[in-house]
């Protein structure tokens, strides 16, 4: 809408190429929160890019309204060029507090997506037990969520994700709710695991060191309204390996720089 | 584990035993014609079962409280979900449901024989109205419960409205839901027996004035123990599908 023209223009070169475009999106909460103003971004395809912010900052706003969970105040969504207001087979979510059926053991869980679009049992049970034994979930098909830890839960989060087959992942602070070496464990797994899923790959961060960790472009945005302040280039996984990455000189250069932009939004 | 049952056990079975002792000794030697000896009414229990009024007796009011509790159910069950998710239906209906969930309903009961007449009809109203209003509130506060990200994340695989309600919401809300309806089964049988007492003397009803009146009160007070059996056993039946749901109920 009231976006600069150079940035629509520079958008609709790549809302053909991009896997996902997002075109002058601001959001005001019912309640009267100016929750985000005037965003515009293009996600590249088969990459990871990270939305990187201060607590509050509309992060999972944005995520939510990119997956047609909310309704923009104002602006568009277009994933593989075409504009979308409503969630579609092309996305599926990872979410931060798991989202798991309780009553549902693992199997059914993992296969939730798909029995939901009436696939038989044998089927979609099939599939499911394929993507368990991927997220290291073998042998827990019949454990219910609670008696599973934090990880485990969001290995069958996951799962459930990407036994329906979706182009694109939208992760919102997926490992937060998981301790530190669990957390490190999860990142590892799902660098190894795109590296052969070949997926787009849009995450919720509030720390750096997971940003630069798994994504090649990072999102930095500021406090309320939620604007972009800096989008850099966090790309190390091309030419290293998981475990390389955290003793890479680049990788601590780029912490350091985007933990400088950063520091100014915590006065 | 073995210890603590007995603990808990015991002291139930003695008081049990006590309080028939008691009663006992006042029907043999109490001298109140009211109270019979608690042996006669159990012998007059097992001449009850056999008898044909008995047996009539129950299918009748056994048919009149199933369809009455199913009236209940299917109107109760949605109308809490609707209240648990609809802001407007909240307002419209929480006023009324409170204030009939506590109203003295067998005041109603005769208000509804003009309209009803003087039959099974009233009898199911009774019922439904005694059942219907905890089964309402209680799906409601289930409904209350539910977490959010769980109808977020049914909608972001594609979920159908119609999906979202009964793979979501229905069953994230089924232990409160149970729990209504193990209040409405107990408010369903008292509402089945005051209907009948009250409208044209059915059923159990029609048992209890011959019984009272001609003051065979042995057959009365086996009568009163046999329904309460029955209730009991009813009542049972609900807490064991409770039992098979609550699992999750802490952890949603
Ligand atoms: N449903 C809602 N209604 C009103 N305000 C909300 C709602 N959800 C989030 N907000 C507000 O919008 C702002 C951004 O929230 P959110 O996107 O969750 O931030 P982040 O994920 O970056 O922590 C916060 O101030 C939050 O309080
Ligand atoms: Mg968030």
């Amino acid at each position: 809408m009231d976006a600069p023209m150079a940035m629509i223009e520079k958008n609709q070169d790549t809302r053909e190429t991009a896997a996902v475009t997002v075109e002058g999106i601001s959001m005001h909460y019912p309640g009267g929160v100016h929750a985000l103003e005037d965003i515009c971004l293009s996600i590249p395809r088969g990459k990871m890019t990270a939305f990187l912010g201060p607590s509050g900052c509309g992060k999972t706003t944005l995520l939510k309204i990119i997956a047609g969970l909310l309704e923009p105040s104002s602006g568009d969504v277009f994933v593989n060029g075409k504009k979308t207001t409503a969630p579609g087979p092309e996305r599926a979510f990872v979410f931060q507090d798991f989202a798991l059926l309780p009553w549902a053991n693992v199997l059914r869980n993992v296969a939730f997506g798909l029995e939901l679009r009436g696939r038989k049992k044998g089927e979609r049970e099939e599939i499911a037990r394929k993507f368990i034994a991927q997220t290291g979930l073998t042998g827990f098909e019949h454990h219910y969520p609670h008696q599973l830890s934090g990880g485990m839960r969001q290995r069958a989060g996951l799962a459930r994700a990407l036994v329906i087959n979706a182009e694109i992942l939208l992760m919102d602070e997926p490992f937060s709710a998981v301790d530190e070496q669990m957390r490190r464990k999860l990142q590892e797994d799902l660098l190894s695991l795109l590296a052969v899923e070949n997926k787009t790959v849009i995450f919720v961060t509030h720390s750096i060191e997971e940003a630069v960790y798994l994504a090649d472009q990072t999102v930095i945005l500021s406090p309320r309204p939620g604007r972009i302040a800096k989008i850099v280039s966090t790309d190390l996984h091309s030419d290293l390996t998981p475990d390389q990455i955290r003793r890479d000189r680049r990788y601590l250069d780029m912490v350091d720089e985007i933990w400088g932009g950063l520091k100014q939004y915590l006065e | 584990m073995a210890l603590s049952m007995r603990r808990i056990q015991i002291p139930a079975m003695f008081s049990l035993v006590l309080w028939g002792a008691i009663w006992e000794l006042i029907g043999r030697f109490g001298g109140i014609d009211l109270i019979p000896p608690l042996t006669r009414i159990f012998v007059a229990a097992v001449e009850t079962i056999a008898l044909d009024k008995f047996r009539n007796a129950l299918l009748m009011t056994g048919e009149v409280f199933a369809i009455g509790l199913g009236l209940a159910i299917v109107v109760g069950i949605p109308v809490g979900i609707v209240m648990g998710r609809l802001r407007i239906a909240a307002n419209m209906l929480n006023l009324w449901v409170n204030i009939f969930i506590s109203a003295p309903l067998t005041a109603f009961v005769p208000a509804l024989m003009p309209i009803l007449g003087i039959g099974q009809t009233t009898v199911v109203a009774t019922v439904f109205l005694f059942s219907v209003w905890v089964i309402v509130i209680d799906t409601q506060a289930g409904i209350l419960t539910v977490n959010k990200s769980l109808i977020e994340m049914a909608r972001s695989f594609g979920a159908t409205r119609f999906q979202i309600y009964y793979k979501i919401l229905f069953l994230a809300a089924l232990p409160e839901i149970l729990t209504g309806l193990r209040m409405g089964v107990i408010r369903g049988v008292k509402g089945v027996i005051i209907g009948q007492l009250i409208v044209a003397l059915l059923g159990f009803g029609e048992l209890f004035d011959l019984y009272l009146g001609s003051f065979l009160m042995e057959r009365f007070w086996a009568l009163v123990f046999l329904i309460f059996g029955l209730a009991f056993i009813l009542v049972q039946a609900v807490v064991l599908l409770e039992r098979k749901f609550e699992f999750y109920a802490d952890v949603r």
